[in-house]
């Protein structure tokens, strides 16, 4: 039987967490890093990046950090980002709410997502607010 | 936990050149919107120029301050 030496093994050994996220990111072209999900988001932040993403109709992969508190430590050890939610696009960190909120309203989210913007999108005061999402207070389900 | 002010003079002092406003938008102590412009900024990327505010806290950023939202522009 062999067994394997810690030294030398392949980093898959050590770090399946950090792999799986690089894989992630590697083959989705849009992929969202946040609390919750898209259909239950558990922040105000993340809330209202999904639904920057949903009233483009943009198609996207999510991945919710809080079952395990290791996918958000390595999300942010390799984006070199410390908030959540993180938004990548072909593999490259596009910002976080505060980003894709600004880039929502100017017309360059559309743009950079490939999907039709147009004048008559949902205006961003009309998506959901951070601050009064933020009263759910559920941001670190760690069971 | 910070207060905004002591959140706009660390951005200031360690940004030159740098002209903050913070404020705390739930009175809770620990959420902050922050609007900082620099000349600093200029020739950077939207990422580069928040990174560069959110390095002036390192780990304190996700822990007694749980959230920073930026707004940066080039001076």
């Amino acid at each position: 039987m062999k067994s394997i030496d810690p030294i030398t093994a392949p980093s898959t050994q050590s770090n399946p967490i950090r792999v799986a996220i690089e894989q992630a990111i590697a083959e989705n072209p849009v992929i969202l890093f946040m609390k919750g999900t898209p259909d239950a988001p558990a922040c105000g932040f993340s809330a209202r990046t999904v639904a920057a993403l949903q009233a483009l109709d943009a198609g996207f992969a999510a991945v919710d950090i809080l079952p395990d508190p290791r996918i958000r430590q390595e999300l942010s050890a390799l984006s070199n980002w410390p908030t959540i939610p993180q938004l990548f696009v072909d593999g490259e960190l596009v910002g976080g709410c505060d980003i894709v909120m600004e880039m929502y309203e100017s017309g360059e989210l559309a743009e950079t997502l490939g999907v039709e913007g147009s004048s008559a999108q949902t205006p961003a005061e009309q998506l959901p607010d951070e601050a009064a999402a933020s009263g759910l207070q559920i941001e670190n389900r760690l069971s | 936990m910070p207060t905004p002010e002591e959140i706009k003079l660390r951005i200031e002092t360690a940004i030159p050149g740098a002209r903050a406003e913070v404020e705390d938008y739930t009175g809770g102590g620990d959420h902050f919107r922050a609007s900082v412009t620099a000349e600093a900024f200029a020739g950077r990327s939207r990422i580069e120029q928040h990174r560069l505010v959110y390095d002036v806290f390192g780990a304190e950023i996700g822990g007694p301050i749980h959230a920073l939202s930026l707004k940066t522009a080039v001076a």
